[in-house]
């Protein structure tokens, strides 16, 4: 077994080797420029780049024109939220998203309020879902555009889309969505989910980094974002620059393997999910974050009180996964998705995120459960808090001298 | 973000890890930091004749850094007097454990420990609680 073992296939996912075999050949013989019309080096390329498209628009239920590639999910993210705020500042300003969103999607409409927007960030319950009568109440005759991601990075939960799109609808606005951790794991499909933009990337579904995709929706209604890169025109105008052409074999590569083998794979890995989560969240004072119900097969999140999580992360040196703890930032502010659920700041310190993926093995799974437990345990030997805890002191009614 | 040889050591192999009969007369209790701010220090000293500490023991609720912050300290205050121990800076502690930038509240914080617990034992004894300076952070 390969140590360390890799759970933080929500960061980014190895390249699958078939991948990159059909990525090679255009690094050096079909190098060429996919908007070169005029010779064979041009036309090899640019049929890469259409099944390329093909293979994309397959996973989604999308035409080929409806694709537009992009660096990766923040781009498109960019380009999505921005383009349609400029493209229909005459019909109104207001946004609508979530606080849980990625930095790609919140800091963008923060950008935008600075020019003009007004946006509504909507709070989430409990287990990480929206609130639908909070979006349907949060409507105005000004809303362009509610962006609302499809599964959650953090926790996994998956928000009801095909809802949130008909509210988005029925009051004139479009409905944009960030699926980066959605798209390639559970099916998706932009006609069923009534969606008209949707961000996502290769890197998460064991594609290359420095590649993604936007799905602009064409027909009812055709919908329209203003370019965010001038230059040559390319991706219909929407997007200029030389396309990636090796990349986006990739991704379109990577769409086509998890089209054929989710089925199988996404029922796999949860089964595998669950039997990391349920083995760790029997341990005493250990936490499942976020809706069980409506998430991700690949993702558990879960605290384990009175540990530290930058702490347990270092006791586990042979398991690479991430903590919403953040002690290492100057604002010593835990995950705001965590804290947004309503957990309390320690909590959020003490929680752990697994991401399963496409090469994790069953073997990796017993491995990382025990070593979580034995690093818990030994971490909690030597937390005050838990010795407190089993002595029967209430931790809340302490006065900790803030700092 | 990598940690230092002897933050991994300290942190593998913490020392004095335990605790002291936080009632005892001869025992001083600092305990500092917050929960919500991800670390909490609970450092304890046992103090003997002519003022010389001859145990000290600690539990921490934290990073490596601030669990080998926490156990360095121990280490240090045995054999100290009280006087000596007061005269231990945070920056002693950033430099032994080559403590990055972003880890110095870490050391802030044993440093804190440190005194808190010598004041606990101060005010148990009939001494005057030294006055701190204010934290730096």
């Amino acid at each position: 077994m390969k140590q360390p073992i890799y759970l933080d296939n929500n960061a980014t996912t190895p390249l699958d080797p078939r991948v990159l075999e059909a990525m090679l050949p255009y690094f050096t013989e079909k190098f060429g420029n996919a908007a070169s019309r005029n010779h064979a080096f041009g036309w090899v390329a640019e049929e890469g780049v259409d099944y390329a498209r093909e293979q994309v628009a397959k996973l989604i239920g999308c035409t080929e024109k409806e694709i537009i590639f992009t660096s990766g999910a923040t781009e498109a993210d960019n380009l999505a939220i921005k383009g349609v705020f400029e493209m229909y500042k005459e019909k109104g300003n207001h946004i609508i998203t979530a606080v849980t969103e990625h930095k790609a999607v919140l800091d963008t409409c923060k950008h935008l309020e600075k020019n003009g927007a007004r946006v509504t960030y909507l709070g989430v319950k409990e287990d990480g879902l929206i609130d639908l009568a909070e979006l349907e109440a949060a409507m105005t005759l000004e809303t362009i555009l509610v962006s609302i991601m499809y599964g959650n990075n953090e926790i996994g939960v998956i928000q009801p889309v095909k809802e949130i799109s008909a509210i988005a609808h029925k009051h004139g606005a479009l409905f944009m969505t960030d699926a980066t951790q959605a798209v390639g794991k559970i099916p998706v499909d932009v006609n069923t989910d009534g969606i008209d933009l949707m961000a996502f990337s290769a890197h998460k579904m064991y594609g290359p980094k420095g590649v993604g995709a936007l799905y602009v929706r064409r027909k009812n209604p055709r919908v329209k974002v203003t370019s965010q890169m001038d230059g040559g025109g390319h991706e219909r105008g929407m997007r200029s620059g030389t396309l990636n052409v090796p990349g986006i074999v990739g991704l379109g590569k990577a769409c086509e393997l998890c089209r054929l083998e989710m089925e199988s794979e996404s029922v796999r890995l949860s089964g595998l999910r669950d039997r990391l989560e349920s083995t760790l969240s029997k341990m005493e004072e250990s936490y499942v974050n976020g809706n069980v119900e409506h998430r991700l097969p690949h993702v558990a999140n879960i605290s384990f009180k009175y540990v530290e999580g930058e702490g347990l992360m270092m006791a586990m040196s042979d398991l690479a996964v991430s903590s919403g703890s953040a002690c290492t930032s100057a604002s010593l502010e835990p995950s705001y998705v965590l804290k947004s659920l309503g957990l309390s700041d320690d909590l959020a310190h003490s929680s752990i995120r697994y991401g399963l993926g496409r090469f994790t093995t069953e073997e990796d799974i017993d491995h990382a459960i025990a070593i979580t437990e034995k690093a818990v345990n030994h971490l909690r030997e030597l937390s005050p808090l838990w010795e407190m805890f089993k002595e029967g002191i209430d931790l809340s009614k302490i006065e900790w001298a803030e700092h | 973000m990598a940690y230092s040889e002897k933050v991994i050591d300290h942190y593998n192999n913490p020392r004095n890890v335990g605790t002291l009969n936080k009632d005892s007369k001869f025992v001083g209790t600092g305990l500092v930091g917050a929960p919500e701010c991800g670390d909490v220090m609970r450092l304890q000293i046992e103090v003997g004749e002519d003022n010389v500490i001859t145990d000290a023991k600690f539990k921490t609720f934290g990073c490596g850094s601030a669990i080998a912050s926490s156990s360095l300290a121990t280490e240090w205050l045995k054999g100290k007097t009280i006087d000596e121990a007061l005269s231990i800076d945070n920056m002693d502690i950033v430099e032994e454990l080559a403590l990055p930038p972003v880890k110095i509240h870490c050391s802030v914080l044993a440093e804190d420990a440190i005194k808190s617990a010598i004041n606990d034992y101060r005010v148990k004894n009939g001494l005057e609680a030294i006055v701190l300076e204010k934290s730096h952070h």
